[in-house]
């Protein structure tokens, strides 16, 4: 893992491997890089607006919780997007087939069930608040 | 009137032809690959700052130890600048910079760790 981690920073160790590829295939993984930074980031900004913008939830400590679960994921979406790039970019000098993941996937099912709580907890409150 | 370059001046080549120069492709990428990679990264420059600006604005709630944390983001966001920008202009297709991609997630992730901390802080 380590070893992953020093390899991000080495510009010379990615350069090393395979042959230069045609710019533009690098320039389309660098972009593909930024908008996952970009999603990154926007997770990171909601989970900051959660915190506050949101008026206090009945439940305690309920809307810090949604807060740090969000810049948490915004974070780990930065980390993983460095890593699938310069996987990419290896697999791309060295002319092997791109790196498969499983990460867009699982990120989707995070988003979308969490949203279907916050729905589910909407109602609740519109139901029990009558 | 403008200082471009009229029709008469040949046709400069900013960019590497890939197909391999053999002087039948167009002066530059059609798909115009290197202005979108710099879009991309001034877009990525917009979001950081309104990020930046929601931490900071987190953080200053009141004690010294918030105003140190909004500090440290304002310092984070002013020393990742020139590397957003350092991408985000000039032209022809930027040398692959194995650097700078490392260092921007790090901000982020950073980003999103001092996020943590402040949202415990206050607590």
């Amino acid at each position: 893992m380590w070893q992953a981690i020093r390899r991000w920073f080495d510009p010379r160790e990615l350069r090393s491997v395979g042959s230069t590829p045609d710019y533009r295939f690098s320039l389309a993984n660098e972009r593909t890089f930024l908008a996952w930074l970009r999603t990154g980031l926007a997770l990171v900004g909601g989970g900051l607006a959660v915190a506050q913008f949101l008026p206090p939830l009945p439940l305690r400590h309920l809307r810090e919780a949604i807060a740090v679960v969000l810049l948490l994921l915004g974070g780990a979406v930065a980390v993983r997007a460095v890593d699938h790039w310069a996987r990419t970019e290896r697999a791309i000098r060295l002319g092997e087939e791109l790196p498969a993941s499983r990460f867009p996937a699982v990120l989707a099912l995070t988003v979308g069930l969490g949203a279907l709580l916050l729905v589910a907890a909407v109602l609740v409150d519109a139901v029990g608040g009558r | 009137m403008t200082d471009r370059p009229g029709p008469a001046e040949p046709a400069r080549r900013p960019y590497p032809d890939p197909d391999g120069g053999s002087g039948g492709g167009s002066p530059r990428d059609p798909g115009l690959q290197p202005e979108r990679t710099r879009l991309a990264w001034r877009r990525t420059a917009l979001t950081l700052t309104v990020v930046t600006a929601l931490t900071v604005r987190q953080a200053l709630s009141g004690d010294l130890g918030g105003l140190l944390l909004a500090g440290a983001a304002l310092a984070g966001w002013g020393a990742a600048l020139p590397i957003y920008w350092r991408r985000g202009t000039g032209t022809g297709p930027a040398p692959l910079d194995g650097r700078s991609l490392p260092a921007v997630a790090l901000g982020a992730t950073v980003l999103a760790a001092l996020g943590v901390v402040l949202v415990l802080r206050g607590l």
